[in-house]
């Protein structure tokens, strides 16, 4: 309790509720209009797709190119579900339902092919997100290429602030832990990682699973933010555009790809009428990017209290011995 | 029976389309180990020089050929100077995504610049039909056909039997020792590019007369399919890459000819996968573990 | 009883040998060395007892609690954790990471809570966390190399970084190390302090050592036994100067003066 209670949680949490009621205040006193609220759903959508890709990614080096499709399986599972419970519990219920099956599909692909190394690995993964995509345009439970539109639309700003502090905290609490310490191991060196006694495989797996169930999570949200939801809204593209997320918030910097998909959220509401410019830009930054800065546009740091507070790690600091009864 | 042979005539012109565009992947992967995502785009950008080299420079049909292979050479060395060069040292993830960048700048910037709107590629061969032994052959599927087996030898002689092709393979084996023995590994690695993105101009060519079809996001799916085969064959060997083609084709044809046009693709990515876990050297290939 | 017991091993790369019928037994608390020509085999043989290769032929046996563990039967994260670790010739620490998660993460067996705990916190994580952190300081004071815990790993001097990489192999608990050429690239003052090292770890954690090494200096110093391969053949055991003197060894060592 003591350590959940710490000052920097606390100081964490008066951010977060600040921002919350900031937000809402201009919400509620239409400094925030409901365009500009669109924009903010969007980035809270994009956020949880973002840290999910990047735990994946960023922190544990694997290439995936098939995060629409398990987007896809929350978006249709909530759409499905809420056409006979259009309320909250049917989108709970809808998310739940996306969770199961992202988790199980993610394991019956993830044990096989992340076996696999770097580029086989994210080319796999493509085709499986593309496999979801055309099984969706086929089935008759999920009204092939037109969708299913008319889903009840339940966001609002508190319940989207949850979700993506959930998500985010989660992920955090993911990479900051020995699960995360053996996943960077990973993409540090598999090899080096696999004779510190470390089972990378189930590592890989735990993560790629962990990331499906964010972005199904993040899905439902999409279905029930857009009320409607095709197939077409989750190809090859939108992976690429979590992507780009990734690599310009940085490789492995959750705080990073928050940060990226807000800027890349007032971006696009900037040059909303100029789609192509924008997509040829970003492919521009994506590729000067990966030439001058791999790691990522703002590099692999946190931006966390550390930093903003000038906290440093004494040298040779003692370790609390005491506190660990 | 009938039916059958029906569909391996077409499923193997479909499928010379395919190795054509593999050879592309499977040359530049076994040169510089990098998936040239972007390979796909390449072989829209073809179809669209060729449709212009018809249509608006009124070019025959081979000249149309000759003329958007050497144009899309030049862009794929352009590519390959400007966005992967640099990327040589890097890790292979940065490298992908840098393809993938490369790859969504083709198409955004053909969006831009050509619109959205789908082309109609000029149908300058003729419809025409022959029946031989009950099956109906088209002029167009044989043109196809044959000129893809050409390429195909044509670039069988140079790898083999000419100095470049040579220098090609001691490249793919050790850049290093290449070096050392005096080859140009920079220049090898362009000329790579180039017949690389050539093969894919023409494969464009022939997709465009084969669907009418000329569009900014043809080339995804072509593209993957023609790496599904690159694998399947075994990735950087070339005769794999045909035969890879060759594979995909027939498999696609037959199952949208007994199962379900639907399902195609699907089960193009499944074999995909299906392959990467049973034998991820592919058919031809060998298995190699990484040097500790 | 033997601790290491390597039984007619053999390791086939295609048509190739790199390690032919080789039989090797290590005891408890010893330090042995592994020599060699360039090819001899050496890594090739490192890499099977450490579970990277499987052997064509033969057994890698560890004698543990009275029991004998068939070793080339797992995988290397198993090996890892009977108590077996190793180091890379070509240092493979995890560079973008400090020096005290590098030894925390040879100490994840250690965690005390599943992706549940580490999640929500709940449970046994902090605890845990504590008691990996103050374990790994505890563990590189040992070492000499926790004024250094904050530092990137790839921000350390050459001789540091073997000196960790070593430090990590037996933070996993291991009993039984595989050094993999710990003195290559190093000057005589480096390897100086790390022969220093690695007699002064052994004697204060118990363990027992194999390890290649073409310093022949290193070797002849601290090695109680030696073995000499040559292509992938065992052609010589002994003491430093029985070995020193076996026309075999000579006649292999001939061929390349290093």
């Amino acid at each position: 309790m003591k350590n959940l209670f710490s000052k920097k949680n606390l100081i964490w949490l008066g951010v977060l509720l600040v921002f919350f009621f900031a937000v809402q205040v201009m919400i509620d006193t239409r400094i925030i209009t409901p365009y500009y609220r669109q924009v903010l759903y969007w980035v809270g959508i994009f956020v949880i797709l973002g840290v999910s890709l990047n735990i994946i990614i960023g922190i544990t080096g694997q290439l995936s190119l098939g995060h629409a499709g398990f987007m896809s399986i929350g978006a249709y599972s909530a759409a499905i579900v809420m056409r006979d419970m259009p309320d909250m519990t049917g989108l709970l219920l809808g998310m739940l339902v996306g969770i199961a099956i992202s988790i199980l599909i993610s394991l019956i692909v993830a044990i096989p092919t992340l076996r696999l190394k770097g580029d086989y690995l994210a080319i796999a993964t493509l085709g499986v997100g593309e496999i979801i995509r055309i099984v969706i345009l086929n089935l008759e439970i999920t009204n092939g290429a037109s969708g299913i539109s008319n889903i009840k639309n339940l966001i609002s700003w508190p319940l989207l602030f949850v979700f993506v502090v959930a998500a985010v905290v989660l992920s955090a609490n993911f990479k900051n832990s020995a699960i995360g310490r053996a996943c960077i191991s990973i993409k540090e060196d598999e090899i080096a990682s696999e004779a510190m006694g470390i089972h990378t495989t189930k590592y890989k797996v735990i993560a790629f699973i962990f990331g499906a169930v964010l972005a199904s999570l993040a899905g439902s949200l999409y279905a029930t933010t857009y009320y409607v939801v095709k197939p077409e809204t989750f190809g090859i593209a939108t992976s690429i555009n979590i992507l780009i997320i990734v690599v310009f918030g940085g490789m492995g910097s959750l705080t990073g790809s928050v940060i990226a998909t807000g800027f890349i959220g007032v971006v696009n509401m900037l040059l909303q009428s100029y789609a192509e410019v924008r997509l040829i830009a970003y492919a521009l930054i994506l590729i000067i990017v990966m030439i001058f800065r791999p790691q990522g546009l703002l590099g692999s740091k946190e931006f966390g209290l550390d930093r903003i507070l000038g906290y440093k790690p004494p040298l040779g600091k003692k370790p609390r011995k005491e506190k660990s009864a | 029976m009938q039916q059958f042979l029906q569909q391996t005539i077409n499923g193997l012109s479909i499928g010379g389309v395919y190795a054509l565009i593999a050879l592309g992947y499977t040359m530049v992967y076994g040169i510089i180990k990098l998936i040239n995502f972007a390979h796909g785009e390449i072989f829209m950008f073809g179809a669209y020089i060729g449709m212009i080299a018809v249509v608006n420079l009124n070019l025959p049909i081979y000249l149309a050929f000759v003329f958007a292979m050497a144009v899309t050479a030049l862009f794929g060395v352009i590519i390959e100077r400007v966005a992967y060069k640099p990327l040589r040292k890097s890790t292979r993830t940065a490298a992908l995504i840098t393809a993938i960048g490369v790859s969504f700048l083709i198409q955004n910037g053909v969006l831009m610049v050509m619109g959205a709107n789908i082309y109609a590629f000029p149908q300058v061969i003729p419809n025409q039909f022959f029946t031989v032994m009950g099956l109906r052959l088209n002029m167009l599927q044989i043109v196809i056909f044959a000129t893809s087996i050409a390429l195909m030898i044509i670039l069988q002689y140079i790898v083999s039997k000419t100095k470049l092709g040579r220098a090609m393979r001691s490249v793919a084996v050790d850049k290093d020792a290449a070096t050392l023995m005096g080859v140009n590994v920079d220049n090898v690695i362009t000329i790579t590019f180039a017949i690389g993105s050539a093969l894919a101009a023409a494969a464009g060519i022939m997709v465009g007369l084969y669907y009418i079809k000329v569009f900014p996001f043809m080339g995804f799916t072509p593209g993957l399919k023609a790496f599904v085969a690159a694998v399947f064959g075994g990735i950087g060997i070339i005769p794999g890459a045909m035969i890879g083609g060759f594979a995909i084709g027939l498999i696609e044809t037959y199952v949208a000819g007994y199962g379900s046009t639907l399902y195609k693709d699907a089960v193009v990515f499944a074999i995909l996968i299906l392959i990467l876990l049973v034998k991820p050297s592919g058919l031809l290939g060998k298995n190699v573990k990484e040097k500790v | 009883m033997s601790y290491l017991t390597v039984e007619h091993l053999t390791k086939n790369f295609g048509g190739l040998s790199a390690v032919s019928n080789v039989s090797i037994s290590v005891n408890e608390g010893e330090l042995v060395g592994l020599i060699g020509p360039n090819g001899a085999g050496k890594t090739t043989l490192f890499n099977v007892l450490t579970g990277v290769y499987k052997p064509t032929k033969g057994r890698v046996l560890l004698h543990k609690n009275g029991k004998d563990i068939e070793l080339n039967k797992l995988p290397p994260y198993k090996i890892t954790h009977q108590g077996v670790a190793r180091t890379f010739q070509n240092i493979r620490l995890f560079k973008e990471l400090t020096v005290l998660d590098n030894v925390k993460i040879a100490m994840n067996q250690q965690a005390q809570y599943g992706v549940f705990g580490a999640l929500t916190r709940l449970g046994k994580f902090y605890a845990s966390e504590a008691d990996i952190e103050s374990r790994a300081h505890d563990f590189l004071r040992k070492v000499n190399l926790d004024d250094l815990a904050y530092e990137l790993a790839k921000n350390l001097p050459y001789g540091k970084q073997r000196q960790l990489e070593i430090a990590r192999a037996m933070a996993t608990g291991a009993k039984l190390l595989f050094l993999d050429e710990p003195a290559a690239g190093m000057n005589p003052q480096e390897t100086q302090a790390l022969t220093e090292f690695i007699a002064k770890i052994r004697k204060e954690m118990d363990l027992t050592i194999v390890l290649i090494e073409h310093d022949m200096s290193l070797v002849m110093n601290i090695c109680e036994r030696i073995f000499v391969l040559d292509y992938g053949k065992l052609i010589a055991s002994g003491t430093a100067d029985e070995v020193k003197k076996n026309p075999k060894v000579i006649e292999a060592y001939l061929g390349e003066e290093e």
